[in-house]
């Protein structure tokens, strides 16, 4: 019996009633993060992990019905258990764990492996069903380990050229795991407008972060702005400045080049290649779903190599990113 | 290898011109000659032939990966270019610092040396090669392999660079880029060496006798051709629709080039017979023609001949050609680009042999610019492309220039046709939808009719990615079939009944001249209407 079904407005847990990061608002939605591909507006029940609820009262509504859940508390949905795992992507990010007369399914979310101090690590959770997402479903994506540094480089040789540092980042997620990790010795870190506001939700759940400062020495700051800001005319009046962006799309040239930016840094709050498959293994699970991303080359290999393996289709491909 | 990997690296992260030639002037200044001289060969676009057959390159790739071929395949999609999906393949770098052997050593020791090699030494030295690489240093060297080692540099910025690594002007610079050279340390030395003097020139530092003049290239004319001033200052010539080539006669011997710098002596018997009678020490600038009974034929006659190795008296019979000359660079082996265009067009009218296959470019007269848009309408009749206009009393020039020569072109024919397949584009273009092809009506079905890459803007090709994105209907490989829902106004210069092509229409330079977003597909042209270009006689 399965667990979850593809419905019209998404994911369907019949023996819990409720929809997984659904498409369309339905009554009851449970969120795996506050990311807008993965929380419509509308819906008349929201639950979500604690951690994660400011997040998604900003991202849709301050006035949302939301129900936060600790990790790892186990709720009763109908006649399903429910429980929320770490999924390691942002703060707030989950792993959603149905479980039905023995059966258990996980919902993986969006995840990444790698070490991130701005929110609970992933943590693996055996399911006999797993949900996955393959954003970066193919072996050319493989995240390198110097980023940071190559960012903080960039930035001092920005300085010494007398540039502004204009960096593109995801403003929920990526842009505080970046404040956290770069070389806030080198000079003034600016956070703007949307990277401000979500870095203040995250500074209130008491991530640890180096303070943004207002921008004042332009030729020596480091500026965090969200990926639209790319091309706008915010952007545009910094006649001196080096333009980067952090994804990890940037590991192909294509994309790299085609938005005329100085700098692509490789760095992603999505599993690489290597990790969807550790992922994948150590969840123990016989069946796996591919939802969204690279779907067909990540279901033919775990084929391949002896799984259970299909894609469900979502109606719409994330944007690039 | 390591710096001119970085040199990649740094060119590509660098979308603006002065990054760039930075890039190349602190490279070239560092190189050895040796180096520099390799790294200005493939910067300016030349590379070394048939090295290997590129199935074997693939297959020898994929072992390495240790991918299976489909999943290869899907990567090698989702990228778009071989050289790069292959750096992101191959298992990490043994020594991040990669290899640290210079690029000369690369390419003479190994590069050059896969042609003659057996299988065995061919693979063997690719393995060593990626795996004492690192992935930067991986991604040139493929790119080398490939020959498609593009960068987003043109000639004009690394001239630029030479020039100011140098201190030679540009136009010497260029010049001696021109033609048959080898990339070798001398080279190089004379490559950099300071212009000639009054005193050195005539010495040892001489061209080689097959080495060309760079072209002068017009610019199109954008507003009313009127704002150029007096018609009486400019020299006024059709537009031809053939190849731009200069003739060389020197010391006995006949070489013909392309604009492309592609040597085509031997091509086209009639001017090899036609050089023999030019004087000693002649460089003439023209367009080869395919020309009968004092017209031209269509372009499209002339790939016919194009493609062959071996030439039938027949296809000499059938599609004859002539050099259109209108411009004399070099008499009696002295360079008279700086004399004025009077003079050198006096000059090529002195020397061009009676009834040889050399025809003068006629000068076409007119006594006000009314009168010479009227002259323009017959463009199409007389099955040329427009005016080009030179500035009377100018000298020859060095690439594309604005202010003295001006190509002043009849407007494509155009028809709305309707988007039906699109497929991926490669290098910067890759993993996007860029590709596509149009259809056009035919009793109530779109036939296939054009394809075309350019013409949109990077937020329109954003725009139509998502839309064939979500309007695939079918797919065969990378080839999306999509609902036929968007409509572009297509632009192209010629146009000829084909067999070959499904519509029984062939069309030259395609591109998308606009987006017709006010239009519906239904409103799109049909078959009929765009076969009545065939004998419209509109000039303008």
């Amino acid at each position: 019996m399965p667990l979850l079904e593809l419905r019209e407005s998404g994911l369907y847990c019949a023996a819990g009633d409720f929809y997984v990061d659904p498409w369309a608002p339905v009554s009851r939605a449970v969120i795996t993060h506050a990311h807008k591909e993965h929380a419509v507006a509308g819906c008349s029940a929201y639950l979500t992990a604690i951690s994660g609820e400011a997040l998604l009262r900003d991202l849709i509504g301050a006035d949302l019905s939301v129900q936060p859940v600790p990790y790892g508390e186990t709720l009763t949905l109908g006649s399903a258990r429910v429980s929320l795992h770490p999924a390691g992507h942002i703060l707030g990010s989950a792993q959603v764990r149905i479980e039905d007369q023995g059966e258990v399914w996980v919902v993986s979310g969006d995840y990444k492996l790698d070490p991130d101090p701005t929110c609970a690590p992933f943590e693996p959770v055996r399911c006999h069903t797993f949900l996955t997402e393959a954003t970066f479903g193919l072996p050319i994506f493989r995240w390198p380990e110097n980023t940071i540094e190559a960012i903080n480089g960039w930035w001092r040789s920005n300085q010494e050229a007398g540039k502004t540092s204009l960096l593109f980042v995801h403003e929920a997620g990526m842009a505080q795991r970046l404040l956290a990790q770069i070389d806030a010795a080198n000079g003034p870190i600016h956070a703007y407008d949307a990277v401000e506001r979500i870095t203040t939700i995250y500074r209130r759940q008491g991530v640890a972060m180096p303070p943004a400062l207002a921008l004042a020495e332009p030729e020596r700051t480091l500026i965090l702005a969200a990926l639209s800001q790319h091309g706008s005319p915010w952007a545009r009046s910094f006649s001196n400045a080096s333009t980067a962006m952090v994804s990890g799309w940037m590991r192909i040239r294509g994309p790299r080049r085609r938005r005329s930016l100085d700098r692509g840094f490789v760095l992603s709050d999505h599993a690489d290649w290597p990790a969807l498959l550790r992922a994948i293994d150590q969840t123990g699970a016989e069946r796996v779903y591919v939802t969204h991303g690279f779907r067909a080359p990540l279901v033919h290999w775990l084929q391949e190599h002896g799984k259970d393996a299909a894609a469900w289709s979502a109606p719409f491909e994330e944007a690039e990113a | 290898m390591k710096a001119f990997a970085q040199l990649y690296a740094a060119l590509d992260e660098t979308t603006k011109t002065n990054g760039k030639v930075a890039a190349l002037r602190s490279y070239l200044a560092a190189a050895s000659p040796a180096d520099a001289a390799w790294a200005v060969h493939f910067l300016i676009g030349r590379r070394p032939k048939r090295l290997l057959e590129s199935r074997k390159l693939v297959q020898w790739a994929i072992e390495e990966t240790g991918l299976p071929e489909w999943l290869f395949a899907e990567c090698h999609h989702a990228v778009g270019d071989f050289a790069e999906v292959v750096a992101l393949l191959l298992p990490p770098a043994a020594d991040p610092a990669g290899t640290s052997l210079p690029l000369h050593f690369w390419v003479e020791q190994r590069l050059l040396q896969l042609r003659d090699a057996d299988d065995e030494t061919r693979r063997a030295w690719l393995l060593s090669a990626w795996r004492e690489m690192n992935e930067a240093q991986r991604f040139a060297w493929n790119k080398l392999i490939t020959g498609e080692f593009r960068v987003g540099v043109s000639q004009s910025l690394v001239v630029r660079a030479l020039a100011e690594v140098s201190g030679v002007s540009g136009e010497m610079i260029s010049h001696r880029l021109m033609g048959e050279w080898q990339p070798t340390p001398d080279f190089w030395t004379q490559l950099v060496a300071p212009n000639p003097t009054a005193e050195t020139q005539a010495g040892d530092a001489m061209p080689p006798v097959s080495q060309p003049y760079p072209f002068f290239l017009a610019y199109p004319i954008e507003g009313d051709v009127e704002e150029l001033g007096q018609i009486e200052d400019w020299q006024i010539e059709w537009k031809w629709d053939g190849i731009r080539a200069q003739l060389l006669r020197r010391q006995g011997s006949t070489f013909l080039w392309s604009r492309g710098e592609e040597l085509m002596t031997g091509r086209f018997p009639e001017l090899d017979a036609l050089a023999e009678l030019l004087p000693e020490g002649t460089v003439i600038d023209g367009e080869v023609l395919p020309w009968k009974d004092g017209a031209p034929l269509p372009f499209a006659q002339m790939q016919r001949r194009i493609g062959r190795k071996v030439l039938s008296a027949r296809i000499l019979a059938d599609v004859p050609v002539v050099l259109m000359g209108y411009d004399l660079l070099e008499v009696e082996g002295a360079d008279v680009r700086e004399r004025p265009i009077e003079w050198r067009r006096a000059a090529l009218e002195r020397i061009a042999p009676a009834g040889s296959a050399l025809v003068l470019s006629p000068l076409v007269e007119a006594e006000s610019w009314d009168g010479l848009k009227q002259l323009r309408q017959q463009s199409r009749d007389r099955k040329v492309e427009g005016f080009m206009l030179k500035r009377r009393g100018s000298p020859y020039r060095v690439g594309r220039r604005r202010g003295d020569w001006w190509k002043w072109k009849i407007q494509p024919y155009s028809v709305d046709a309707v988007l039906i397949y699109a497929q991926p584009g490669s290098g910067r273009r890759a993993s996007l939808f860029t590709d596509y092809t149009f259809g056009v009506w035919d009793s109530g079905k779109l036939v296939p009719f054009a394809k075309a890459y350019s013409g949109l803007t990077d937020d329109e090709i954003r725009e139509v990615d998502a839309f064939v994105r979500k309007n695939t209907i079918d797919q065969f490989g990378p080839v999306h079939a999509v609902k036929p829902e968007l409509v572009f106004e297509l632009a192209f210069e010629g146009i000829q009944l084909s067999p070959r092509h499904r519509s029984g229409i062939a069309v030259r330079f395609p591109r998308m001249a606009r987006w017709r977003q006010d239009k519906k597909a239904e409103e799109a042209d049909t078959i009929e209407t765009v076969k009545a270009l065939l004998k419209t006689k509109v000039g303008d």
